[in-house]
């Protein structure tokens, strides 16, 4: 579970004139502040599945589509229910997964909250959505259930599909547990809706080891739920008729070779870029800033995301027994990017590990590609394909490096 | 029903651009029968447009736009291609999201704007080429049909991929030799609208623009089909003169040719039996509503 977040820190104002307000469900409009800190959280025992379906609830989504991809079926089944429940305003199963990341994209610009969830090949499919959402600045949230993307066809866990959004222009927050998941889907919203963030947002989690495992999960009451979405707070114009339908361009910039033309463009994805950074200020004090640390005062760090880091806190518990001391960086949100945050908390560390669920070993180049001193850091241990990454295996890798074991690989003479 | 919402503020009236002043002043937004015959004495819903000199699209555009029946509460959505060059010029707002997708984007947006304005009508209006609507949308086309999404998908059959410079479309007659298609289009052209009927289409029409009083009929049935039963479509002839080869002033006789006896666009319609009820109330109510206009003024005249 996540490290508790002191309730003097006052996040962000979601003040909305419906506060207070019951919803047709009887639910009443709640400040996220007080949803999460000034209200009693109670211990239930559910799947990853089950959680998203909670935080859901809790909400006040008005569009939801759905596609089946394993893992995440259920999650959308689950929402469908909610819906048949009265909790959505729709809900229906796209033909694919670019059509319902189109169907989101038409919801969100009618002026609706809009949640949808995909994996792997789904993700896949539905790319040339993402950095349109973004351009057309959708704070459409997409919970990823990462699976492999590879061929031949594979179900299995796998986190590679999360490299490939990076550059999408969205926030890409990565989960640990279903705690985080609940937490990340609900805080995720507010963040992606503030005026001077806008964009969509991908909650990452690894699917099965999240999804289909059942863990302890704190749920506030589900007397409460978010406030509602205001459209009219988008720093683009909503698509529904009601404000002056304005002639938007005498020359329109995709057919023209100019500088003007590539000028908007570019000052555009410059804009984009921001509107990610800028979500930093809203993100601290909604997650307790984007990364967690403990112990990184140590020579040697583990800098992990999702349940790499679970994993990892326990090899270190393992090398601990042996007298080997391992500080953790968590990281939360890949976008954006906690650069400053992981630089301060890796300044005095001589090593540092990055396991990671799979092949390409994005996270580890991300680390690389921000720290002085780079040779510190330390790819690996990788699995792929859904292979799990017993924590002993870490331990074991850790060891290897720093010269404590010798290699299992290590030719004989 | 009115200029409402585009109403200028008095102070800074002076300083916005002479085209937005005339929106205000004599554009056609809560007139109750809109059509085509207002183009010339009101100010129209498009401003300019970027397309080929002579290109037919553009007529067409201005005749639908003249026969929206409540451009003040209708959205859009387009698709990438000539048409898109178009819609920046358009005061009714509109979506540019990606190439193929339209009707994806109109079956989350008239389902939410639904949600939202329970006790408005707000008509969505897909408008994209043949390329989008057929070859690479096809899917999403023909699925927010099986659907029954209520809203109005209009296709600019120019049977070609225009703006990309001319190459094949499944709309495309069978032999035309183009781009990626060297040895002539090896199939025969779609036939979009049969499809659309099996489909659930409760309205679809197939006509070019050569005459705008039947655009505006078609367009008008489609909008109000649509909000009341279920999905409408129009498919409409506007020849790409320029991949064609045409002379700007050709576009016309070309429209004409194609719809004579045994030509591609004579015009058909299917209808269902509960749209053409619609549309039969509709037109008797319009009627009847012009004519006690008439009476009235006629009474005001004498008295
Ligand atoms: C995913 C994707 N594939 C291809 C294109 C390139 N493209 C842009 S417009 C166009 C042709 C449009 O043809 P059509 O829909 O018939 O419209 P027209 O230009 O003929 O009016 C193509 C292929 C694109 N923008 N996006
Ligand atoms: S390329 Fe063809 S369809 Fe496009 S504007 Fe020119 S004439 Fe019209
Ligand atoms: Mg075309």
């Amino acid at each position: 579970m996540n490290k508790p977040v002191g309730t003097q820190k006052r996040i962000i104002a979601s003040k909305h004139v419906k506060l207070g307000q019951k919803n047709a469900k009887g639910q009443t409009y709640t400040d996220i502040n007080d949803i999460f800190y000034n209200t009693e959280q109670k211990p239930v025992f559910f799947t990853g599945s089950e959680v998203i379906k909670e935080a859901i609830r809790r909400a006040s989504v008005g569009t939801s589509v759905a596609y089946p991809i394993t893992p995440q079926s259920e999650a959308a089944a689950l929402i469908g229910e909610l819906y048949a429940e009265g909790y959505l305003d729709e809900y229906f199963r796209g033909e694919s997964e670019f059509a319902v990341m189109g169907q989101c994209a038409g919801a969100a610009f009618g002026g609706h909250r809009v949640f949808t969830t995909t994996a792997g090949p789904g993700t896949l499919r539905a790319m040339e959505n993402f950095p349109m959402w973004a351009g057309s600045r959708l704070p459409i949230q997409v919970c990823v259930t990462c699976r492999g993307i590879n061929s031949p066809l594979s179900i299995q866990p796998d986190t590679l599909e999360i490299h490939y959004l990076l550059e999408t222009g969205m926030l890409v927050w990565h989960a640990e547990t279903a705690q985080d998941l609940f937490d990340y889907i609900l805080k995720g919203f507010i963040v992606a809706e503030q005026p001077d963030v806008h964009v969509p947002i991908a909650v990452c989690c690894d699917g099965f080891f999240v999804t289909h495992t059942k863990d302890t999960v704190e749920l506030p009451s589900e007397d409460l739920c978010l406030t509602p979405y205001d459209p009219y707070k988008s720093p683009v114009t909503v698509m529904d008729m009601e404000s002056a339908p304005i002639r938007m361009m005498r020359d329109p910039f995709v057919m023209k070779s100019n500088y003007i033309s590539y000028a908007t463009h570019a000052s555009w994805q410059q804009e984009v870029q921001s509107a990610v950074e800028r979500s930093r200020k809203h993100t601290i004090p909604m997650l307790d800033g984007l990364i967690d640390e403990i112990n990184t005062d140590r020579e040697v760090l583990v800098v992990a995301s999702g349940t790499a880091v679970s994993q990892s806190r326990e090899a270190i518990r393992l090398l601990e027994q042996e007298g080997i001391k391992v500080g953790l960086v968590k990281i939360k949100t890949i976008r954006p990017f906690p650069k400053e945050e992981i630089r301060q908390a890796t300044k005095n560390a001589k090593h540092i590990f990055v396991p990671e669920f799979n092949i390409a070993g994005w996270l580890a180049r991300e680390v690389k590609a921000i720290l002085p001193d780079n040779e510190r850091v330390y790819a690996g241990p990788h699995v792929a394909g859904g292979m799990t990454m017993p924590s002993e295996v870490i331990a074991e890798e850790i060891k290897v490096h720093l010269g404590i074991k010798p290699s299992p690989n290590r030719r004989r003479p | 029903m009115s200029k409402e919402k585009i109403q200028l503020c008095e102070e800074f009236a002076s300083i916005m651009p002479p085209e937005y002043q005339e929106l205000v002043e004599s554009a056609t937004y809560g007139k109750q029968d809109r059509g085509w015959k207002d183009i010339g004495s009101s100010k129209e819903l498009i401003e300019q447009h970027s397309l080929c000199a002579g290109c037919p699209e553009s007529i067409a555009f201005r005749y639908i736009l003249a026969s929206l029946p409540n451009p003040e509460d209708t959205v859009f959505v387009g698709s990438t291609g000539c048409t898109s060059l178009v819609f920046p010029h358009v005061a009714v707002q509109n979506i540019h999201s990606l190439f193929g997708n339209q009707n994806a984007i109109a079956s989350g947006l008239k389902r939410t704007l639904k949600a939202r304005f329970p006790d408005v009508e707000k008509d969505v209006v897909v408008l994209a080429g043949d390329g989008a609507t057929v070859d690479i949308g096809l899917d999403m086309t023909m699925q927010s049909w099986f659907r029954q999404e209520k809203f109005t998908t209009i296709c600019f059959d120019n049977e070609l991929y225009a703006n990309t410079g001319g190459q094949e479309s499944g709309l495309m007659q069978k032999g035309f030799v183009a781009k990626m298609a060297p040895k002539g289009k090896s199939f025969d052209k779609v036939r979009l609208a049969e499809i659309a009927r099996e489909a659930g289409c409760a309205y679809v029409a197939m006509l070019t623009v050569s005459k705008p009083n039947r655009v505006e009929e078609a367009i008008k049935n489609a909008v109000y089909v649509a909000r009341e039963i279920g999905p409408t479509f129009v498919q409409l002839y506007t020849p790409c003169i320029l991949e064609i080869g045409k002379q700007s002033m050709e576009g016309l006789d070309e429209m004409k040719d194609s719809e004579t006896i045994g030509g591609r666009f004579v015009q058909k319609e299917f209808i269902t039996e509960e749209a053409q009820k619609l549309i039969d109330s509709i037109k008797v109510e319009t009627k009847a509503r012009k004519k006690s206009a008439k009476d009235a003024a006629k009474a005001a005249k004498s008295g």
